[in-house]
């Protein structure tokens, strides 16, 4: 085939993927109109969470340190918040980035461990993180407020604050409390995904590529396996600060117990249902993870059945879920899209005249192989 | 000194079911390099199993025992058979994930079925205990001791000289060549999942003893167990005895002994601060192999 035909093809696939994208962005800014207040924050918590499967996604889907210890990066974050927000009483505009960097900093001293240990030793010294940090939690009222927890300031501006009844008008709409910490976090979503998607194009991204596919021969070839991990680490906890910052604020009132092994769990759930190493994995990954539950709930009549706890219910049926997933689909949401458009080009394929394969390989622009 | 040995005897029964758990993880982590988070999950039903045949059904204890044991390694080895066989070559953690998915179902069947409320644990020992020397000894803890023991040689026994044990040492050091050369694979994955379950039965029912009792929190234990696995070196089962051991004494002497201003309850945070110190001198634990690469 002539050159010109794949070049008008790879045209046509750059086209369709900038309408694909628009129509997410302008999908993902009416959402709030479609839904009520119950699922706006439930997709509140699915975006704030998204920022910090992003985080973890820098470091487990491209650098390939697996970290159970998300939970204690977004607790940093979150008192961060918490003293200067509460405490101090400083605007979010100063708050919310030093949320990042405490937990980047923290991220920093954690860092070099995953220069000593490898796979699975770090994950589970990562979980030791978890525990450790819950048990300054617990003990460290001045910062948690104890085992009983303590309540986190909301968003502030200036004079206006993002607390519950509040609402902006811009241009005849009215946007509520949900709203707001909907558009704040999408737009701190859609930052930390464009920084990620040119991050895995530079050299800082590609090594962590290389150290993630073999470490070894990364460093024979010159990689810094100590500035690259680090990197990674400080980069995945700076977003996962923020994340924190913004879930406790949105909550309001957060105990330490929240800040548990599980919460990693989901965090590591997510980027793997999502498809690892990818941009949108994460983001497709929080929407199923996260939202799941409050799916659940509301499809489980709220009396229980037999005397069985609600509960329960959706975290059986969340594990299931779960199981049936990985079984089915081990490649992630984002295998499951490559299958779905394998046959939607086979389809075609049938329909349009025969191709030559080279056309039918040809990658996708700014695709990154998995 | 009393007290010193008084800790000593609860950390060091206390070590022994740590290392029980250890035992099961090792052992699967061992045949398929997977880290099974459902341990946990397994230790829970394994304790509300006996609890059921020996309280429920009022079967005599030591059968309610024996079934709890064979009834959880089956319940293993299907769960082995059913889900993880379809995900063998798949990422590792994707194997991890549903060993997760399992423990969420298990941490949540077990409250659903049985309530939130302990239950009683119908052991013949229940609180008695032999005193020596102003030392108190429980029995439960005693026959966790003894039990131990017996498990853990009948284990290096099993290890060392049966064909079985052989052809699982040959899958954990190279699983292609140990196809090529005839060893069931496959069955040896089973067995180890049908080892990790009874072991779990076993470390479940002393772990519900007293003062404890079979409860839905029961298996946050295996949580603990983790950092007696990394300080033996996660590939050796010799290494996870030790560990396991290691973290018990080390766990109760800490909440004997701690100082008021490292806060309230350190003890449950000691074995991972005490695993995160033995990991910078030695990263792959104390008994475990340094992995050979090259280019």
């Amino acid at each position: 085939m002539s050159a010109v035909a794949v070049s008008r093809r790879r045209g046509h696939r750059v086209k369709g993927r900038t309408v694909l994208l628009a129509l997410i962005v302008i999908g993902a800014v009416l959402l709030p109109f479609a839904l009520n207040a119950y699922w706006l924050s439930t997709a509140v918590f699915v975006v704030i969470a998204a920022i910090g499967a992003v985080g973890l996604g820098v470091l487990t889907g491209y650098a390939g340190q697996i970290s159970l210890g998300h939970a204690f990066f977004l607790a940093v974050g979150a008192y961060t918040a918490a003293v200067l927000g509460g405490n101090d009483h400083l605007t979010a505009a100063i708050w919310l980035p030093a949320a990042g960097i405490v937990a980047g900093l923290c991220g920093a001293i954690v860092g070099p461990t995953a220069l000593r240990l490898r796979g699975l030793y770090l994950a589970i010294v990562t979980i030791g993180l978890v525990f450790i940090g819950q048990h300054v939690w617990f003990n460290v009222p001045a910062i948690s407020g104890g085992p009983g927890g303590r309540a986190f300031p909301p968003v502030q501006f200036g004079s206006f604050n993002f607390g519950v009844g509040q609402q902006m008008t811009l241009g005849g709409v009215v946007i509520d409390h949900n709203g707001l910490y909907y558009y704040l976090s999408l737009l701190l979503l859609a930052l930390a995904m464009l920084y990620v998607f040119n991050l895995q194009r530079t050299r800082v991204g590609r090594a962590m590529q290389a150290v993630r596919e073999r470490e070894l021969p990364a460093a024979v070839l010159g990689v810094n396996l100590a500035r690259t991990k680090v990197s990674a680490f400080v980069i995945s906890s700076f977003m996962a600060g923020v994340s924190g910052a913004l879930y406790a604020s949105f909550l309001s009132f957060v105990i330490p117990d929240q800040w548990s092994l599980l919460l990693s769990i989901q965090y590591v759930a997510a980027i793997i249902v999502g498809g690892i190493g990818t941009v949108w994995g994460p983001v497709l990954g929080s929407l199923v993870i996260f939202a799941l539950p409050s799916i659940l709930t509301s499809l489980f009549p709220q009396t229980s059945a037999g005397g069985v706890p609600i509960d329960d219910i959706t975290s059986i049926a969340y594990g299931v879920l779960i199981i049936v997933f990985f079984v089915a689909e081990p490649r992630g949401l984002v295998g499951l899209g490559s299958r779905l458009a394998g046959l939607a080009r086979l389809i075609g394929a049938r329909r349009r005249p025969p191709r030559s394969r080279i056309q039918e390989t040809q990658p996708i622009e700014g695709e990154e192989a998995t | 000194m009393t007290q010193f040995l008084q800790l000593f005897f609860q950390g060091f029964a206390l070590g022994c079911i740590y290392a029980l758990v250890a035992l099961g993880f090792t052992v699967i982590y061992r045949a398929s390099q997977v880290i099974n988070f459902a341990q946990g999950g397994m230790l829970l039903i394994g304790a509300y199993l006996v609890s059921v045949f020996a309280t429920g059904t009022r079967l005599p204890f030591g059968v309610a025992v024996a079934l709890a044991v064979l009834l959880l390694a089956a319940g293993a080895v299907s769960f082995q058979m059913i889900v993880l066989r379809r995900v063998i070559g798949q990422p590792v953690f994707v194997l991890v994930m549903i060993t997760i998915g399992a423990s969420i179902v298990i941490d949540a069947a077990i409250p659903a079925i049985f309530g939130g409320n302990p239950r009683l644990l119908g052991d013949p020992w229940g609180s008695s205990a032999l005193h020596v020397g102003g030392v108190t000894l429980n029995w439960v803890r005693i026959w966790a001791v003894i039990v131990t023991a017996l498990i853990l040689a009948g284990f290096f026994v099993f290890d060392r000289f049966s064909r079985y044990g052989l052809a699982m040492r040959a899958t954990a050091a190279d699983e292609e060549a140990a196809a090529a050369v005839g060893v069931p694979v496959r069955r040896v994955y089973a067995l180890s999942w049908a080892i990790a379950g009874a072991v779990a039965a076993a470390g479940g029912l002393f772990l519900a003893g007293f003062p404890n009792s079979p409860n839905p929190s029961l298996g946050d234990v295996a949580l603990r167990a983790f950092p007696a696995i990394i300080l033996g070196g996660l590939d050796s089962p010799l290494g996870a005895v030790v560990g396991g051991i290691v973290i018990g004494v080390v766990e109760v002497l800490t909440s004997g002994y701690a100082p008021s201003w490292l806060g309230a309850n350190f003890s449950d945070i000691a074995p991972y601060v005490l695993m995160i110190l033995v990991l910078f001198v030695r990263p792959y634990g104390l008994f475990g192999t340094r992995p050979v690469e090259r280019l």
